[in-house]
């Protein structure tokens, strides 16, 4: 059914860039699922893991939840704010745009920098991941995300030079959808972070 | 709902971002409390928060991801249910085999 459906539009808009635009995004769509599964894995051997402590500190101990509730809520809201660039994007806004995702990469920048300092703090007490199983699965997931939100800052920063030169044409609003899909998914992501590890750890 | 169009449906607007926010919010905060202020036991506890935290997964599938079974729509959702039986698949057994080995061993 796809098949025809596109081999009708490249017949008729060779000249238009926009046609492949919902093709891209539902690859990028694809890539995401995979990787769901990576974190699926590292949540499984956290889930394995996370009681052997080798007589270091337990999750309870090392885990402040005030801390990560801020956390949380830059990553809350960095969710909506990139949710209102992608409506002035549509509008062809430009300024609100650059505005909103300006705001956004700020917000996913105080996450970053807060676990930043989390893990040097865990790791100058004496807490770095080569003490137990435990930490060492904690870095990995905590970490795993926090690389993955580094690369959308990453590319949220690309994006805010590309839409400041080129404007809003239909190219950039696709690579701005897909990096909506990818900053979204995290916030996913994070949700059972903070339950799975945080919450659960604390209680 | 139907009475948008399947652009305005895909792209969401400033009202369904907000009331996801707001959703969010509302599951974030109260887990949080629960868990600060041990206002429960322990066991009404975990299921709360876990029963929570699915409910503000759906809700930012659905808020903020725009998944739906529409035309357009339904093939990013189906893959996620694909992408989502692995991972049940994954975690569930994975945990199932280790503590249920653990468990002869001891």
């Amino acid at each position: 059914m796809s098949t025809t459906h596109m081999n009708t539009h490249d017949a008729h808009d060779e000249h238009h860039d926009h046609d492949p635009a919902p093709y891209n995004v539902f690859g990028f769509w694809l890539y995401l699922m995979t990787d769901c599964l990576l974190f699926a894995s590292v949540f499984a051997t956290y889930a394995v893991l996370f009681m052997n402590t080798a007589g270091g500190v337990s999750g309870k101990e090392i885990f402040e939840l005030d801390f990560v509730l801020v956390e949380t809520a830059a990553l809350l809201l960095s969710s909506i704010t990139y949710g209102f660039a992608m409506i002035c994007a549509h509008n062809k806004n430009k300024k609100g745009t650059l505005s909103w995702l300006l705001m956004t990469f700020a917000l996913g920048a105080v996450f970053i920098a807060m676990e930043i300092y989390e893990f040097h703090h865990l790791i100058v007490h004496g807490n770095g991941p080569q003490t137990s199983a435990f930490l060492t699965a904690f870095f990995t997931l905590v970490g795993t995300h926090g690389l993955h939100v580094t690369a959308g800052l990453i590319w949220m920063f690309i994006m805010l030079i590309e839409v400041a030169k080129t404007g809003l044409g239909s190219r950039t609003v696709t690579r701005l959808s897909c990096l909506s899909l990818f900053w979204h998914f995290l916030d996913v992501v994070w949700i059972c972070v903070f339950t799975v590890v945080y919450l659960m750890g604390a209680i | 709902m139907s009475d948008h169009s399947s652009e305005a449906n895909s792209h969401g607007s400033v009202k369904s971002y907000l009331t996801g926010f707001i959703w969010s919010v509302i599951l974030t905060g109260i887990p949080f409390w629960m868990v600060m202020t041990e206002a429960f036991d322990k066991g009404p506890t975990y299921i709360t928060i876990v029963i929570l935290a699915v409910i503000q997964i759906f809700v930012h599938l659905k808020y903020f991801l725009h998944l739906n079974f529409s035309e357009q729509g339904k093939l990013d959702t189906y893959s996620f249910i694909f992408a989502a039986v692995i991972i049940v698949m994954v975690v569930a057994l994975s945990v199932w085999i280790i503590y249920a080995s653990n468990a002869m061993m001891m």
